[in-house]
This record gives C-alpha cells, sequence and structure tokens, in this order.
C-alpha cells in the first residue's frame, strides 16, 4: 500500500496543473470540486497507509521509495523520493485531511470572490509542496517543498493584490523567509561539507542518521543553529516572527491553513525530522527551546492587547508554534509534534471560525464593533468555544494533553523557571483567547445597524468543517493520554521508530536549572509521577485563573479594561504596536539597505566602476592618438624609420657577434 | 718589373681614382640646390662607378650600367625636371629643418656599423681572384646564366618591363574629359 | 709588393655611398632629388653584389645586378610618371607637402 504512496502529493499536483490551464472553462462549482477532490484523494491514500503501518510492528513502519535521481554530480546524489514513516504518515494526515476539510470550507467562503479560481489553484500547490516538504527523503527536496510553501504562502497572502497592505504583506512575508531560508542554506551547505569532508556525500535522512556520529560536536551545533534560523523564519519564532500578523491580510482560509495548521509547522517538522542531529548539539537545542519559550511569552503578551480578532490569533500561533519549539527543544519530539496536531485541529478551527463570524459581519474585524453573536450564530459559537477550551489547556480537550506533556517535559528537562513561564503563558493565552470570545459573541452587539441586519449563519459548506474540526479538537488529545492518567500515551509509543525513547532523547538537554534547583531543594526529580501530576493540576489551575479574570474584565466589569488603558496608556500602546518592533526593524535594516544601496548607486557604481570603464576607454583613446602622430604623411619619415630600423637590427646582430 | 705587378698597381691607381670621383661626385650630387646640377653629378658617379665595375673584371655589368643607368634612367630624370622646370628655382633657401639633420647624423651611424661590421668578421674580405675572374664577367657567361639557370627571373623581369612600360603610358596619359 | 685590392675596400666604398645616398633621402626636399639619391643607394648595393661575387668567384653576384637594374629602370619609369602627374596637380614637388595620407 505504501507504493501508492506518491498518489499523496500527486493528487493535489494534479490539481493545481487542472485549475491553472482549464481554470476559465470551467466552472466555479467545479473548479472546487475538482481541488476539494484532489485533497480528499490524498487524504485517502494516507489514511490507507497509516492503516497499512498499523498492522505492522514497529520496527517495520518504514518506507522509502526513490521516484528518480535529481542531481547526481561527482559522489554528491539527491534524488526525488519518498521517505514514510511513523512522523511523515502523521503530518500527512493532518496535512491533508485539515487541509481537505478548509478546502470545502473555502468553497463557501470564497463564493463571491472574483478570484476563485486563482485562489484553489494556489491552495492545491501549496498542498502539494507542503506535501513534497514533509514526504522528502532527503533534505535537498525538503527545502524544495520549504521554498515552495513560501512561495504560495507569498501568492496567498498577496492574494487580493489590488490592496497595497496586501502585496506589501506578501512581500513583507517572502523576505523575512527568505532571510530565515539563507541560514538553512548554510545549514546545507555546512553539512554537506563536513560530512564530504569524511567521505559521505548524501542529504538523504537515512543515510544522514547513520552518519550523523561523523561530526563534531561544534560542527552539528553549528548546523542546527543554522537549520534552526531556517526554522525561526518559516515557524514565526522571535526575531523572524514579524510578517505573519501581517499575513492576516490573506483571505481566512489561508490563513487557517497556512499559518495555523500547515507551513508554519514545517520548522517544527524539520527539527524533528533532524532529531539525530540536535541530539548532538545541546546548546542549540536549550537555544531552541529558549527562543521558544520566549517567543510564547512575547507573542501572550501583545495578544492581550489587539483588537482585531485575526491579529489575536496570529499572535496566538506565534505564541503556540513557540511551545513546540519548547517541546522539541528539550528533547520531547514526539511532544512537539503532538502539539502540532492538535494545535492544527483547534487553531485551524479558530481561524475558521473567524472567518464564519467576518462573513457574518460583512467582512468587520475590529472586536470592539461586534458582541452579542452568541444567540445570532450558534454553531459558530459553540465550535469557537470547544476551540477556544482546547487551546487553554483545560482537561479533557486535546490541548491539555499535548501543552502539558510539553510542559511536564520542560520541567523535567530544564526545571521550574521553565516551567512557569511556561505555564504564565498558557495563563495569558486562555485570557485573551477568552477575552476574544467574550468580546466578540458575549454582551450587546456594537455593530452598526446595517451590519446587524446581515448577520446569519454561515452556508453548510462552512459549518460542517468547523463541527468536524471541534470534535476533533476534544478527541485528538485522546491518543496521547499520558500514563498517569491511566492512558498509553499511544502517540508517543507510534513516534518511537523515529525519535527513539522518550527517556533518552530527553538526557542530553542541558539542565541549567534543574541543577541550581535540585542543588536547592535537593532531587525534585526524584518524584517522579507525582510531580506530573503537581505539574498538570497547576496549569490547569493557572489557565482556569486567565478565563475567570477575562470573564471579570469583560463580563462582569466592562468599564475596567477602559480605565486600565487610561491608567496606563504608555504601556498599553507599546503593547498595542507589536512593541514597535517592526518599527525598530524599519529604522535599522530597511532604511540601512536603502542607505547603502544609494551610497553603492553612488560611489560604485557612478564613480568606480563607471569611472574605470570609461576611464579604460580615455585612456585607449590617449594612446591612439599618440600612436596616430607616427604616420604624419612624410614620406622622409617614413624612410628615417626604416633606416632607423636597419641601423638597430645591425646595431644588435653586432653587438652579439662581437661581443 | 713583372707584368702583375704592373697589372696590381694599375689597378689600385684606377680604384682609388674612381672611388674618390665616385664619392665627390655624389657628395656633390647630394648638396647641390639645382635639380639638373645634381643630376648630372650623379652621371658622374654612374661613371666612375662602371670604371670601377671594370676593375672587377664585370665588363657586362660596367656597359649595362652606362647604357641603362647613365643613359636611360638619368635622360628620363632630365627629361621630367626640365618639365616641371617652373616651380623649382623658388625653392626656398637651405631650410633644412633640426629634425633633417637629427637624422642625417644618425644615418652616418648606419655607415660607421657597417664598417664595423665588415672588419670584425673573421677572415674579413678576402682578396678578388685573379684570372679566372677575367673570364668570369664577359657577355657570354652572363648569358649563359641568365639563359640557362636563371631563366625564369629573366622572364619575369621581362614582364616587369612591360608592366612599368604599360603603366607609365597610362598614369601620364591625359585624361579625356 | 702590392696585394691584391681587399673586397673590403669596395664594401667600405659601397656602403658610403648608400649611407650618402640615405642622407640625402632624409634631407632633400624636392622629390627628384630624392628620387636620384634613392637610385645612389641602389648603385651601392649593386658595387656590394659584384664585388662579393668577385669575392666568392660566382656568377651570381652580376646576375642580381642585371635584375636590380632592371627593376631600377622600371621604377624610374613610373615613378617619374606619378612625379609628373602630382606636380600637375599640386603645383609642387615639395615631399613636406605631400602629405595627404596623414593619420
Amino acid at each position: 500500500m505504501a507504493d501508492y504512496i506518491w498518489l499523496v502529493p500527486a493528487f493535489p499536483a494534479a490539481g493545481f496543473l487542472v485549475n491553472a490551464f482549464f481554470g476559465r472553462k470551467m466552472s466555479k462549482a467545479a473548479f472546487s470540486w475538482v481541488a476539494c477532490l484532489a485533497l480528499f484523494g490524498s487524504f485517502v491514500v494516507s489514511a490507507a497507509v497509516f492503516i497499512d503501518f498499523l498492522g505492522l510492528p514497529a520496527n517495520m513502519r518504514l518506507f522509502e521509495m526513490n521516484a528518480f535521481d535529481w542531481i547526481v554530480s561527482g559522489e554528491f546524489a539527491a534524488s526525488v523520493g519518498f521517505r514514510i514513516d511513523a512522523l511523515s504518515i502523521v503530518m500527512c494526515l493532518v496535512v491533508s485531511g485539515v487541509g481537505f476539510l478548509i478546502h470545502v470550507y473555502s468553497a463557501g467562503y470564497m463564493h463571491d470572490d472574483e478570484g476563485f479560481a486563482r485562489y484553489f489553484t494556489y491552495l492545491n500547490l501549496f498542498v502539494f509542496m507542503m506535501l513534497t516538504l514533509v514526504t522528502a527523503n532527503n533534505i535537498l527536496l525538503m527545502f524544495v517543498g520549504w521554498e515552495g510553501v513560501g512561495l504560495c504562502s507569498y501568492l496567498l497572502i498577496g492574494f487580493w493584490y489590488k490592496r497595497d497592505s496586501a502585496s506589501n504583506a506578501g512581500k513583507k512575508a517572502f523576505i523575512v523567509n527568505r532571510i530565515g531560508d539563507f541560514g538553512f542554506l548554510l545549514g546545507i551547505f555546512l553539512l554537506v561539507t563536513s560530512l564530504g569532508g569524511q567521505g559521505v556525500w548524501t542529504l538523504n535522512f537515512g543515510e544522514l542518521q547513520k552518519n550523523a556520529h561523523l561530526l563534531t560536536g561544534a560542527t552539528a551545533g553549528l548546523i542546527t543553529l543554522f537549520f534552526f534560523i531556517g526554522a525561526t523564519g518559516k515557524s514565526a519564532q522571535l526575531p523572524l516572527y514579524v510578517w505573519l500578523p501581517d499575513a492576516m491580510e490573506g483571505p481566512t482560509p489561508v490563513s487557517s491553513l497556512i499559518h495555523a495548521a500547515t507551513m508554519v509547522t514545517a520548522g517544527v517538522y524539520m527539527i524533528a525530522r533532524l532529531n539525530f542531529f540536535f541530539l548532538m548539539a545541546p546548546t542549540t537545542m536549550f537555544i531552541v527551546a529558549l527562543v521558544g519559550l520566549l517567543t510564547a511569552l512575547f507573542a501572550a503578551t501583545i495578544g492581550c492587547a489587539q483588537y482585531d480578532i485575526k491579529r489575536v490569533l496570529a499572535y496566538s500561533t506565534v505564541s503556540q508554534l513557540g511551545y513546540m519549539f519548547v517541546g522539541v527543544g528539550v528533547g520531547a519530539f514526539s511532544a512537539g509534534i503532538f502539539h502540532l496536531m492538535t494545535h492544527a485541529f483547534f487553531k485551524g478551527l479558530l481561524f475558521l471560525g473567524a472567518g464564519s463570524v467576518m462573513h457574518a459581519m460583512s467582512g468587520e474585524l475590529d472586536m470592539r464593533k461586534m458582541g452579542g453573536l452568541r444567540k445570532k450564530i450558534p454553531i459558530t459559537f459553540w465550535t469557537f468555544l470547544i476551540a477556544c477550551i482546547a487551546i487553554s489547556g483545560i482537561f479533557p480537550l486535546s490541548g491539555f494533553f499535548s501543552k502539558d506533556e510539553i510542559l511536564g517535559k520542560a520541567f523535567e528537562s530544564q526545571g521550574a523557571l521553565f516551567w512557569i513561564i511556561g505555564a504564565v503563558t498558557a495563563g495569558l493565552t486562555a485570557f485573551y483567547m477568552f477575552r476574544l470570545l467574550f468580546r466578540t459573541f458575549f454582551g450587546e452587539c456594537r455593530a452598526p445597524e446595517d451590519v446587524k441586519h446581515h448577520i446569519h449563519e454561515s452556508p453548510k459548506v462552512m459549518t460542517i468543517p468547523l463541527v468536524i474540526l471541534a470534535v476533533l479538537s476534544v478527541v485528538g488529545g485522546w491518543v496521547g493520554i499520558p500514563k498517569i492518567l491511566g492512558g498509553e500515551n499511544r502517540f508517543e509509543q507510534w513516534m518511537e521508530p523515529v525519535f527513539g525513547h522518550p527517556k533518552e532523547a530527553a538526557a542530553p538537554a542541558i539542565n541549567f536549572v534543574t541543577k541550581a534547583y535540585a542543588a536547592g531543594t535537593g532531587g525534585a526529580e526524584a518524584q517522579g509521577g507525582s510531580m506530573e501530576g503537581t505539574l498538570m493540576i497547576g496549569a490547569i489551575i493557572v489557565a482556569l485563573v486567565g478565563i475567570f479574570i477575562a470573564y471579570y474584565l469583560y463580563i462582569k466589569r466592562t468599564e475596567l479594561p477602559e480605565l486600565f488603558v487610561k491608567r496606563f496608556p504608555r504601556l498599553f500602546r507599546t503593547v498595542n504596536n507589536k512593541y514597535y518592533v517592526d518599527e525598530l526593524y524599519y529604522a535599522v535594516f530597511v532604511r540601512g539597505l536603502f542607505g547603502l544601496g544609494r551610497f553603492l548607486k553612488r560611489v560604485v557604481d557612478e564613480i568606480i566602476i563607471d569611472g574605470i570603464v570609461n576611464g579604460i576607454a580615455y585612456v585607449l583613446k590617449g594612446l591612439g592618438s599618440l600612436i596616430r602622430l607616427v604616420q604624419a604623411g612624410y614620406v622622409q619619415g617614413y624612410a628615417f624609420g626604416m633606416i632607423a630600423g636597419a641601423i638597430a637590427v645591425l646595431g644588435y646582430l653586432i653587438i652579439k657577434v662581437i661581443l | 718589373m713583372d707584368v702583375g705587378a704592373i697589372d696590381v698597381a694599375f689597378r689600385w691607381v684606377v680604384f682609388s681614382l674612381s672611388g674618390l670621383v665616385a664619392i665627390v661626385a655624389s657628395l656633390m650630387m647630394v648638396t647641390r640646390r639645382n635639380p639638373i646640377h645634381s643630376a648630372l653629378w650623379l652621371i658622374v658617379a654612374f661613371f666612375s662607378l662602371a670604371v670601377i665595375y671594370l676593375t672587377l673584371h664585370a665588363q657586362f655589368i660596367a656597359i649595362a650600367q652606362v647604357m641603362v643607368y647613365a643613359g636611360a634612367i638619368m635622360m628620363l630624370i632630365i627629361f621630367v625636371i626640365m618639365l616641371i622646370q617652373l616651380e623649382i628655382e623658388s625653392t626656398r633657401k637651405g631650410r633644412i629643418t633640426g629634425g633633417k639633420v637629427i637624422g642625417a647624423f644618425i644615418t652616418v651611424i648606419l655607415f660607421l656599423e657597417i664598417g664595423a661590421a665588415l672588419f670584425s668578421f673573421p677572415g674579413g674580405a678576402s682578396k678578388a681572384s685573379g684570372e679566372v675572374a677575367t673570364q668570369m664577367g664577359s657577355v657570354a657567361s652572363v648569358g649563359i646564366a641568365l639563359y640557362g639557370k636563371y631563366l625564369f627571373p629573366f622572364e619575369i623581369a621581362s614582364i616587369l618591363l612591360l608592366v612599368g612600360l604599360v603603366g607609365a603610358v597610362v598614369l601620364a596619359k591625359r585624361r579625356q574629359e | 709588393m702590392l696585394q691584391e685590392i681587399p673586397t673590403s675596400l669596395y664594401f667600405m666604398l659601397s656602403a658610403a655611398l648608400f649611407t650618402i645616398g640615405a642622407i640625402g633621402v632624409i634631407t632633400r626636399r624636392n622629390a627628384i632629388i630624392v628620387f636620384m639619391c634613392i637610385e645612389l643607394m641602389l648603385n651601392g648595393a649593386n658595387l656590394a653584389f659584384i664585388a662579393a661575387g668577385s669575392m666568392l668567384g660566382s656568377i651570381d653576384g652580376m646576375v642580381f645586378v642585371f635584375f636590380i637594374m632592371t627593376v631600377a629602370a622600371a621604377e624610374a619609369a613610373i615613378g617619374l610618371a606619378i612625379f609628373v602627374l602630382i606636380f600637375r596637380q599640386k603645383g609642387t614637388i615639395n615631399v613636406d607637402e605631400i602629405n595627404l595620407l596623414k593619420g
């Protein structure tokens, strides 16, 4: 069954081609059918392979197939091939499944848009690239998918290109991604040359895993650092996260698919895929975890002060991605991927819900102009509520299990400080999500009259995916129920062939904080199971506190937030303006580059290069006019020249003979 | 006194005199302002050269020299000088520019070089040979060489003369308007 | 006892004639006189050939001179025809003024 895995990326590719070439001739219905069916086909094949794998014993769940040789240069060879193991099949299912639901949703959401055909073409192309990324069997092919999804992100963010803000956002996304990709490329180069120095010329994952031990610790550290820089770009971590909030200029289903469920998770997938390298570089892993943690906190604070519902969700995505990086940074790779999966469910749902709200409110985004939608768009409300509970990490929804596992592993690995910051962030998450929920769905409707009239529930084609995702948000976490609660943590077991036994994985991470803590209290790690339980309850309490505060501020005493803003105007403005990071980047990098460009134009191009070129022409002209003087048209001069020549030659010969 | 010695002495005298005349004549030729005078001095030089050829037993060449050079060519030159008589007398007084003087001095170096070359070679220049030479330079032997070994160049030379002839006629023809 | 006339003397004479002719070519202004100096140079060369032929006992020297004379005759004919034409065109035979081929 795994032989047919090539169909998984092939279906959306075919959908893309059909839509691209025959788009104009097909009706809207035919379009969306082609695109959705393509995705459905991918999902079915992925599911079939998954079921197949279930039947195999754990160590046999690996399938690799080379389609054709792509680059053969000396000893180095890269091919186009597929690698299906526990990790990639999960990713395939997530991408194709959630992607399928979003395609169906889009058929309804984008129904009135004139770029309908273009939209589905790009969307299929995107899924094709993403599936290439997750099924690739070597880094180079993965990079092709990596770049491809970046391209599609640009195309889709700038979908309504006639709007300046949209095309600028698209360019920003692509450029910032590119900066990260540069780091990724450096990592690839360093990897190839380091291994090549030892005689191993390959980028195939299996071969890399076998030969990883050939690298020194320092080299591995540098390589993984470069790869992580690439991940920061693609997955919107500090300092390259700035494109993600702007990416909300694109259509909402795009935000859901690309910037919540799939593309931004590529960085996490990459680290998980290359876990054998990262395990050799504990410094990098610590950096990964630290950056992830700080990003999570940072983005969460910004999210508390935004009024645009999509912006809140965007910062929430950055924050949750930070959690995923914490997970892989402390060596809990399966925990990171687990959170990736559950996040795809509830964040995808949240975005689609936001799209549904916008659909009802005729395109309004500002939560201050909403309110009281609870009764008017019930399905949207209930699914949104479920997603909010899930993201806050409340038992027994999916977010609880995945987030908790990450926090638990972080505590084991790095100690209490990590856990505390993580928990605070979780509290903030709960706070701003419920703030969003209460502001949007509760209270009085603050919308203008004409908008109020139009409020209606979305059509079935949009609400059914919402319901499905809501169900997944509830039950999706149950594959990862940890042992302490009586489950077997099937997810972790499933991932074992890829990540190794979990206890081994967590060991090499640097334990800065744990050592300090242990020195102080004398071995808290030894407490094991009961510690885990304590942590769990602690996390739930923090989340509930967050929800309660939101409830208090936005339902009970709604005048409080405004008072707060008046009391601390500068603080609020700073957070509202995202800590002015964009402005900082603009002042430093953009203006700097412009200045550099101007300097180069003036000095290097005009003075130096033009000078050299023109100068050479000048010199030659001068030489020419000098040499021209020889031809004076004066015959006796020529005759004298001949005689002088004869004298010279004769003189030379005489000297040669005599002396 | 034997004939051989007188012969040699005689040849020395003839050679010295005609050599002297040749050099004086050529010097005069180069320095005269009037072109007719220059031409006449050149004829003197040619004659003296013909005598020198005779001392070298090159009888045919000597006569050819007088006939061709001193006869035909110089006559042609004098004709042309007379044809272009008008402007000649108005040549400005000795305006020889500095560049020319320098050129003249440098050319003297050529003479010195040739001298150096001649006297530096081992074995230098040997004497001219004796009796055999007399027979060698006769018309008969030159004719045999020309029509024998050098037949092809001879024919080419005649074509060359034809070309010269035709060319001169064409060039000097007045254009038919 | 007097020796035979050494050939080197003939060569020296030839060199002298050649050099005098060369000086004349460079120095004189009148084109026809320049032409005559060229003829003098040719004659210097002729003398050298005859002397060398006599020294080596070969007839080749004289044959060469024969051809040189032929060429000189043809050259004189054409050269003088050109001088006449130039005089007709420019009204002067002064080499300093005939410089249309100036670069």
